[in-house]
């Protein structure tokens, strides 16, 4: 059987006496898009944290490829391939958006090259400001280059910050929220966006916007207080007694009756 | 049939070319300058010069990198001390002297940036304000070596014989001292246009984000801070030979906070920006101490006015310009060039205060 992309296996992480994830597991293949939702606090952003090397899992394992994952900073994720997008965008501020994008490529700088601008700086530079451009042209926003991020509609960051993530070409993409804000016109684009980076890579999506989740994952995995209550393909989980009830709560009648199904 | 040889020129990229004309040019024009005025404004223009160097490499740390330090004053002691004692009982030259200098300062900020990348915000500030306070110290405690509060001299420079033999000294390390704040100015400018540049950037402004887009954020920090210190170090070696002494009281807590002050004032993150600090820093003290000299005032209140008017321009300029002189200057080129553009222009004067392309 192939190797799964990312294989977590029964990860604990606690805060303190909170409870954020509770032997958690899941698997996401090859070129698979593997949604997670659940309510608020349900954990989603805390697994991309242990996924990342943000937090420290009390309990379990995390493999990538077959290789254990657990103990790998956050800045070394980009050379194995796995990229991440942050809910709170993360844009560089400073930079235009070109530059935000150039700094997603993987390279090594070389510091004195830089200092002298030595010929292979500036051709290392010119390298990746082409993949930049053409990144950005095939997210439909080349002509932001030179502007800054603070400047453009919030469908657009959001748009730069996956360009950013693709700068990387990673293999295993991790999204938080990318739908969040987006207009129904944007979302659409994005399933879109979304279902062609399939064929180059997984994508892990942390998502509110359940119908999306539904429209364009494989398989999804259904937390709650830190707990997988379901996984399955979208079809299983839109049959889900326990899903439902996490997201629409107890019915009263048998809530009042004591004791559930 | 074309013979392959090695081309020189296909060494000076267009950075690199570009940065090298600038600095040809305002090299000419100073050395130009230099020689118009009179021996004191060649000092002024020297010291000038110096704190270029300083605050240049302060800005990339403070403003570029976004970690303040307090302690850049130190970190010239370092160079300081590192060239007067070089120069005790020996005469070295000065090219050897200036990057051991360097070396020592940027080993001190090496040992001091590790220790740095762990600390955000107020306690950076405090870590770098207590090696702003400490170190100094050193040199009075093990006054045998460091030649404790009357300091150590150093002999000046002389200029070279072709130049003449009635060619001042202040004119001579004025230019020197243009010369590397020159040569600080296209390696830095050349490094903030550089991937080096803008992971330095990027750590400022989201450090999440720049760890997840590869870049190790705590070694980005310590080289932001390693250059920074060998810019000091420059900066310090440079004014031992400028100001003939190195003594402690010349490397107070008033230097450093100097240094930030002329970055906060001349604008944050740009190399222009620390030109314009570095001028202010040298000429409203002259300016002011100037008039309050002329205004025959009791010594009491005259010594310290200097001082306060000082503060009140640090306190108007911040009123006035926010971004600082270079950011205000940035905003009326904006405007003027809306202007020109005619009304048709949807710009409207919106100007992109941290615009790099001037950085």
């Amino acid at each position: 059987m192939e190797q799964p992309t990312l294989d977590v296996a029964n990860l604990t992480v606690r805060f303190g006496g909170v409870l954020a994830l509770d032997h958690v597991s899941l698997r996401v293949d090859a070129n698979e898009i593997h949604g997670i939702i659940g309510p608020n606090g349900a954990g989603k952003t805390t697994l991309f944290n242990a996924v990342c090397g943000f937090v420290r899992p009390q309990t379990g394992t995390i493999r990538y490829r077959g290789e254990p994952l657990l103990g790998t900073a956050p800045h070394q994720l980009a050379k194995v391939g796995i990229a991440r997008t942050l809910q709170g965008l993360g844009l560089w501020p400073g930079l235009t958006v070109l530059e935000n994008v150039m700094a997603g490529a993987r390279l090594r700088p070389h510091f004195v090259a830089s200092l002298l601008a030595m010929p292979r700086a500036d051709r290392q530079e010119r390298q990746v400001r082409d993949q930049a451009v053409q990144v950005l042209d095939e997210l439909g926003i080349a002509s932001v280059a030179d502007t800054r991020p603070a400047a453009l509609p919030y469908g657009v960051q959001k748009r730069v910050i996956i360009a950013r993530a693709l700068m990387a070409a990673p293999e295993l993409l991790l999204l938080d929220e990318p739908a969040s804000g987006l207009s129904v016109g944007e979302i659409e684009r994005l399933a879109e966006l979304v279902g062609r980076l399939r064929r180059r890579m997984s994508v892990v999506v942390v998502e509110h916007h359940v119908d999306l989740v539904m429209a364009i994952s494989q398989r999804i995995t259904v937390l709650n207080f830190g707990q997988v209550i379901a996984s399955g393909t979208p079809d299983d989980i839109k049959g889900n007694r326990a899903v439902s009830l996490a997201y629409l709560g107890e019915d009263v009648k048998t809530a009042e009756g004591g004791l559930g199904a | 049939m074309r013979v392959s040889v090695f081309k020189w020129r296909s060494l000076l990229t267009p950075t690199l070319s570009r940065h090298l004309g600038l600095a040809l040019a305002a090299f000419i024009v100073l050395l130009v300058l230099s020689s118009q005025i009179g021996a004191y404004d060649d000092y002024n223009l020297a010291a000038i010069a110096i704190f270029v160097i300083a605050t240049t490499g302060l800005n990339l740390l403070t403003g570029v990198n976004g970690q303040l330090s307090l302690g850049h004053g130190a970190l010239m002691a370092v160079g300081a001390y590192s060239t007067s004692l070089l120069l005790r009982g020996h005469d070295l030259p000065l090219i050897l002297v200036l990057p051991a200098s360097l070396t020592a300062a940027a080993l001190v900020g090496a040992v001091f940036g590790v220790a740095a990348a762990r600390l955000r915000g107020p306690y950076l500030a405090g870590a770098t304000l207590a090696l702003a306070v400490g170190l100094p110290q050193i040199a009075t405690r093990y006054s045998h070596v460091f030649g404790g509060e009357e300091g150590l001299t150093v002999a000046p420079q002389v200029a070279p014989a072709w130049l003449g033999a009635d060619f001042p000294p202040e004119r001579w390390i004025a230019w020197i001292a243009i010369a590397a704040a020159l040569i600080t100015m296209v390696l830095l400018g050349n490094l903030l246009q550089s991937s080096v540049g803008r992971r330095f950037k990027a750590v400022r402004d989201h450090e999440a984000a720049a760890a997840l887009a590869g870049i190790n954020v705590a070694r980005t920090q310590v080289v932001a801070f390693v250059v920074s210190a060998a810019c000091a170090g420059l900066a310090g070696s440079l004014f031992a030979y400028w100001s003939g002494l190195t003594a402690p009281s010349g490397f107070g807590v008033a230097l450093s906070l100097q240094l930030v002050s002329a970055i906060v004032i001349g604008g944050l993150g740009s190399l222009s920006g620390a030109v314009w600090g570095s001028i202010v820093l040298v000429f409203v003290p002259a300016l002011t101490g100037g008039m309050a000299s002329s205004l025959n005032l009791p010594s009491a209140v005259g010594n310290n006015l200097p001082l306060l008017i000082y503060g009140a321009v640090l306190v108007v300029a911040m009123l006035l310009v926010p971004y600082g002189i270079d950011g205000g200057l940035r905003r009326l080129f904006a405007l003027a060039r809306a202007r020109w553009a005619g009304a048709a222009s949807n710009h409207k004067g919106v100007v992109d205060w941290d615009d790099p392309a001037g950085g």
